[in-house]
């Protein structure tokens, strides 16, 4: 496959980029790729925000000419690093762990794109953010699996889970009344 | 354990080591993003911020054991001279965003160079962790363990919806990164790879060129890699990885098999004068030399070769980049220079084999 770029040199770096929910795949070599841009990550994310945002997009490419009072006049910034939103919309990096409780309402759509549709998280939990999320998340896929043996009306198994189910809560409300 | 032997050899202690399905799979990799709940990511820290976690490596982790990988190095990069740092990043030891970004900067690398945690990359931990061949779901539980250890003195940044949280969007949830090195020369001869990675695209994995610049592939060694991180459990995306590479791997098998059938005087042709120009040039280019070394390679996995280690492709390919081959030769060189230096390092290399 040649790249869709120099028409020269094979393609070697493959990437979907999404805009608006439109799908174009891109083939390019490497050299086009570092010349367009396209970095390893933050080339897809830099043309999905701006695509997401056009506006802030818009604003951005005209303030060389125009007067800044163009700008939106209210600035969403992160208490703790001082990220903007308009500077994460630009490099396309986060700058604390605090950003993303910050910009949490407009997170979603983003997630979204770059991760297939997915805006939470569904695998491995640290340790020490306690037995507590532990005990929930486990609560949460035993209840699950409960339904799951009602609609197959596997009532004795149902019976002993409801009362795993009965244990882990008990346990969680011994946790949490022991809780500072 | 010093800084000099992980500048010394080429290819990593663990690299030695036979894994699953290592005629076609070169390694498995997993990298894992962390950060510090309370510290600003180091693209926007200030120094003040990035010092602490440094030293707090140096005090915690430097010269501990984590199983059986005892005596951890903790490399810092303002300490290194950037060809050594280059050298690093040729092995796959740290990234170039590392190399680039020393202030602060680390890697804690175990003996075998199968561990490398970076430490204040664009997360302030990458943890990177190799195996040899196919075993992706090996490496996922060592990382994960290493995880668990590292994660003992460490509150992570982590939330309930969100998961890990890193710097960059695209790897927030697990903040993990399967990834294998494949040696697809089959593929690559009967015009199939390009084929198929459109199809490896859709099902949301990345394949790239992994040595060269601004050219394809080269020596026909391709890295495939999850593109999700968020919604997924580590487990299943490396489910969904093996299964795409088991297939690539089956087709692999099958290009070969007819290449054999149907021209195998012409492949052991190709492969032989590849071996004859290694063993006898004075001069050659990276481009020729991964080109020579992967048809090698293929000819020692198809028999046709047989007093040369397997080892021989990504050995050279590594010992062959610029950063090595001025580390070997003490000096900077030119363009020019490194061809002729690169040359006779392959004929000698060669001439080791032959016992
Ligand atoms: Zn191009
Ligand atoms: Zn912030």
């Amino acid at each position: 496959m040649e790249c869709q770029e120099c028409h020269q040199r094979p393609a070697t770096v493959h990437l979907t980029k999404v805009i608006n929910g439109d799908k174009t795949e891109i083939h390019v070599c490497e050299q086009c790729a570092k010349e367009k841009g396209y970095g390893e990550t933050s080339f897809s994310l830099n043309d999905l925000l701006s695509g997401l945002f056009n506006f802030d997009h818009a604003t951005s490419i005209s303030s060389g000419t125009a007067p800044t009072s163009t700008q939106p006049a209210k600035q969403v910034q992160c208490p703790k690093c001082g990220l903007t939103y308009q500077e994460f919309a630009r490099i396309g990096k986060f700058g604390c762990a605090e950003c993303y409780k910050t910009f949490d309402e407009k997170l979603n759509p983003i997630f979204r794109r770059v991760h297939s549709g997915n805006t939470q998280h569904n695998g491995k939990i640290p340790k020490r953010a306690g037995d507590n999320l532990h005990l929930r998340k486990e609560i949460e896929q035993k209840k699950h699996e409960l339904h799951q043996l009602i609609d197959r009306e596997e009532f004795e198994e149902a019976a002993k889970v409801r009362d795993q189910i009965r244990k882990l809560e008990k346990q969680l409300d011994d946790e949490q009344g022991g809780d500072v | 354990m010093s800084l000099q032997n992980f500048m010394n050899e080429a290819i990593s202690p663990w690299m030695k080591e036979e894994g699953p399905d290592s005629d076609i799979v070169l390694s498995s990799r997993i990298r894992l993003a962390r950060n510090f709940a309370q510290v600003t990511f180091p693209i926007i820290a200030k120094e003040e911020e990035l010092k602490p976690i440094l030293d707090f490596f140096n005090q915690e982790y430097a010269h501990q054991s984590f199983k059986d990988y005892r005596n951890l190095e903790l490399v810092e990069m303002s300490r290194l001279k950037s060809i050594e740092k280059r050298v690093l990043v040729e092995k796959h030891l740290i990234s170039p965003h590392l190399a680039e970004h020393s202030d602060h900067s680390a890697a804690l690398i175990s003996e075998n160079e199968q561990i490398s945690v970076m430490i204040n990359e664009e997360d302030h931990l990458r943890i990177q962790l190799y195996y040899p061949g196919f075993q992706l779901e090996k490496a996922l539980q060592r990382a994960s363990e290493l995880d668990d250890w590292l994660e003992e003195k460490i509150n992570y940044a982590f939330d309930e919806k969100r998961g890990y949280l890193t710097a960059c969007p695209t790897n927030v949830g697990t903040g993990m990164r399967a990834s294998v090195m494949m040696h697809l020369p089959a593929l690559a001869m009967t015009q199939q790879v390009n084929r198929m990675i459109p199809a490896i695209n859709q099902l949301g994995l990345v394949v790239r060129g992994i040595y060269g610049e601004g050219s394809e592939a080269l020596g026909n060694i391709f890295q495939i890699s999850n593109q999700i991180t968020l919604g997924k459990s580590e487990e299943d995306i490396v489910e969904d990885l093996q299964s795409v590479v088991r297939q690539l791997v089956d087709q692999e098998r099958k290009a070969r098999e007819t290449l054999m059938q149907r021209s195998g005087i012409q492949l052991e042709d190709r492969v032989f004068r590849s071996y004859g120009v290694l063993k006898n040039s004075r001069i050659i280019e990276s481009k020729e030399a991964a080109k020579c070394l992967s048809d090698v390679r293929l000819g020692i996995d198809l028999g046709f070769i047989k007093n040369v280690s397997q080892n021989i492709l990504n050995e050279l390919m590594i010992l062959t980049q610029p950063g090595f081959l001025q580390q070997y030769a003490q000096e900077t060189l030119t363009p020019d220079q490194r061809d002729v230096r690169r040359a006779s390092l392959i004929r000698e290399r060669l001439q080791l084999e032959k016992k």
